[in-house]
């Protein structure tokens, strides 16, 4: 199988789509002559012009709300959020318009539209340029939240997110645009809500979704050295939300960490931790973890900024509070 | 407000063949077609009057935003629909539905919450949609419908329909930041001939209770559109005959064009902002009496009895308008609730759980 970036994974899911449907127009700052600030759409413009690739000043409620409009008359529109943050600009436009009309017009229009661009942080840019949004906008009836992690994955719901005739929040792991794998040639698409168990296990059950994924198979490595074995589970999707496989996994191994990078009050993970004790409480051995954000906007320095975000010790110090192993 | 501004302003487009063309087609409306246009207000009038006794009876709940005065402007502009046009407005509503096509006893129905309106009872008053008539909604939050319009618009271009957008937005509307960021898009767009979108400021002088004066330094509002490249006029939004004359030279304009254009229409809003508030805080009753004087209805039979229009001719359409709003209010009253299995339905295109594993 071929090896892709995931940024060369997305890009040929959105190339290969427009070639094939001439509905889909993206839009966003600085995508097009400029190649897109993390080079996803370097190129397209070259390829499908400035009618389907349209540069737009910056306006993120007005090109938004645009895009909104084109979903409503017809059109496929992928919008670029140059990050997620500046995503709040446009919640207007999302969170009341996109979610809603559906569902306030008695069913009789669709809004089938991508809204993608990098979430999370890691990388220094302090309070106003670091957010994970996936609690935020999975808060909302009427939008799917995906967070593919594997360039394998990201390519496959990034088709499935053009096709789907809702409105979708596709949240990139921005710093692993340049990571690797392998990503199939041609057409496959990945379901929504169905998780992915990235790695096979009976002792404890590792859940996370984006980058944190990556996190969790480094940390069940180092466990299987102490001779514990973890199943680490990648979410894929926050809305629809595939309970089974949690729950499945949960009564294998009786222990549960769920691990995110955004803050925990009413977050994923304490949703996940919720439908683990509705579904699975009888088989419970200990509390489910989360593990998640520090409290607080995210910090500048770089120390402060590692001690604001899950990190490998943490993770396996709530291992072993799952397993009432001493710490270490 | 000064009920006196009502001259006609344009900007940018000084055409003087414009104002000539606007004289001669305004002999061109004959009798009947005025008449036509009087029983349009008139049904438009009398089903907003009704929706406020309904509302004051506790029938109808939620918020309810009357148009009561500001008639002429939708019946004008709207007689310039033409089939494949998609029309968009806030939560003023109600006769951009009845003039596009939807019934009344579906508009009424969706008032009263019942499952025969117009969009299940799952909208009210706020979110009217009649896709298949041309009608995109029916939007709640002030200016956060202005984007949608200019994407509408691009996407009809894009897809070469010959159609536009007739996008409707108050006076409030044009001080909130969608509105300047949608304006931008639409006249960048508008130069590739990409956005042929009608903006039709309806300048009814409040924005709930803030006047024109106490919002913006700047009250020439069709001027803000010199900002984005959009040209503009002003129209008397009273007279019915300015208003479909402006509605069949600008809707002209803007198909061939792929351009926008924007109508900033003077009128006033006669009745409380909501069925519910306090008008006369914020206004005073001379001033309401002043602009009952242009009640654009008063103002059209004025007219047609000069034209030689008998009293009974006109009383026999109210009676009619009566009749029909009677039969839409009994229709409501006597339509069914949605049904409880329709709480779920069309939050997505087809049933998802969220999470339903139990």
């Amino acid at each position: 199988m071929p090896v892709k970036t995931y940024r060369d994974a997305l890009r040929a899911a959105m190339a290969e789509e427009m070639e094939r449907d001439e509905s889909i127009v993206l839009l966003g700052e600085d995508i097009g002559v400029y190649g897109g600030t993390h080079l996803v759409t370097n190129g397209l413009i070259d390829q499908f012009g400035p009618r389907r690739v349209i540069d737009t000043p910056i306006a993120e409620n007005g090109f938004t709300g645009a895009a909104i409009g084109m979903a409503m008359a017809g059109l496929k529109p992928i919008v670029e959020m140059m990050t997620w943050n500046f995503s709040f600009q446009a919640a207007d436009q999302i969170l009341q318009n996109a979610a809603k009309i559906r569902y306030f017009s008695g069913g009789q229009l669709s809004v089938p539209m991508v809204i993608r661009g990098p979430n999370g942080g890691g990388v220094q840019l302090s309070a106003q340029h670091t957010h994970s949004l996936e609690g935020f906008y999975g808060h909302f009836p009427g939008l799917k939240v995906v967070s593919p992690v594997t360039p394998e994955d990201v390519k496959g719901m990034m088709l499935a997110a053009i096709r789907d005739p809702d409105p979708v929040i596709f949240l990139e792991a921005g710093a692993l645009y340049g990571t690797k794998g392998e990503v199939p040639d041609g057409d496959y698409t990945v379901e929504f809500g169905k998780a992915r168990i990235a790695r096979e296990g009976t002792d404890v059950t590792l859940i996370a979704y984006g980058r944190q994924v990556n996190m969790l198979l480094r940390v069940a490595e180092e466990l299987d050295g102490e001779g514990v074995s973890a199943e680490v589970i990648d979410l894929r999707s926050i809305r629809p939300f595939d309970v089974q496989t949690i729950v499945d996994s949960v009564k294998k191994t009786n222990r549960a960490v769920v691990v995110q990078e955004q803050w925990r009050w009413f977050s994923v993970a304490s949703e996940v931790a919720a439908l683990i004790q509705e579904h699975a409480f009888d088989y419970l051995d200990a509390p489910v973890e989360r593990v998640s954000g520090a409290e607080v906007p995210a910090p500048y320095a770089r120390n402060l900024e590692i001690a604001a975000f899950p990190s490998e010790a943490m993770i396996l110090e709530a291992v072993r509070r799952v397993l009432y192993q001493e710490s270490k | 407000m000064a009920a006196t501004k009502r001259t006609t302003r344009r900007g940018r487009s000084n055409d003087a063949s414009d104002n000539a063309r606007q004289k001669e087609s305004k002999v061109a409306l004959d009798t009947d077609a005025l008449i036509s246009l009087y029983t349009k207000m008139v049904q438009i009038r009398l089903f907003e009057d009704a929706c406020q006794r309904g509302f004051r009876q506790g029938k109808i709940g939620g918020y309810l935003h009357l148009y009561i005065g500001q008639e002429a402007v939708a019946t004008g502009l709207l007689e310039s629909y033409r089939e494949g046009d998609r029309i968009i407005t806030a939560y003023r509503d109600h006769a951009h539905a009845l003039l596009l096509g939807s019934t009344p006893r579906e508009v009424m129905a969706e008032l009263y919450g019942k499952g025969t309106g117009l969009v299940k009872g799952k909208g009210g008053s706020m979110h009217l949609f009649d896709v298949k008539n041309g009608l995109y909604g029916g939007y709640g939050i002030v200016g956060g419908h202005i984007p949608l319009g200019v994407g509408m618009a691009y996407a009809a271009a894009y897809n070469k329909e010959d159609s536009i957008v007739q996008l409707y937005l108050g006076d409030g509307a044009i001080h909130n930041g969608a509105f300047h960021e949608a304006a931008n898009l639409s006249g960048l767009w508008g130069k590739e001939g990409l956005n042929p979108c009608l903006f039709i400021l309806e300048n009814n002088q409040y924005g709930m209770g803030t006047s024109v004066e106490r919002a913006t330094a700047n009250t020439n509002l069709a001027s803000k559109f010199d900002s984005y490249g959009i040209e503009h006029e002003q129209v008397d939004g009273m007279d019915i005959e300015a208003m479909v004359e402006v509605g069949r030279r600008a809707t002209e304009r803007v198909r061939e064009t792929g351009k926008p254009y924007a109508i900033e229409a003077l009128t006033y809003r006669i009745v409380p902002h909501g069925a519910a508030d306090f008008l006369e805080k914020y206004r005073t009753k001379e001033e309401v009496r002043k602009w009952r004087e242009r009640d654009p209805i008063g103002l059209l039979e004025k007219r047609l009895t000069d034209e030689g229009v008998e009293e009974d001719v006109l009383e026999k359409i109210r009676e009619e308008a009566r009749e029909v709003v009677a039969d839409a209010v009994k229709f409501a009253e006597e339509s069914p609730e949605p049904d409880l299995s329709e709480l779920t339905t069309d939050v997505y295109a087809s049933e998802m759980h969220v999470a339903d594993a139990g």
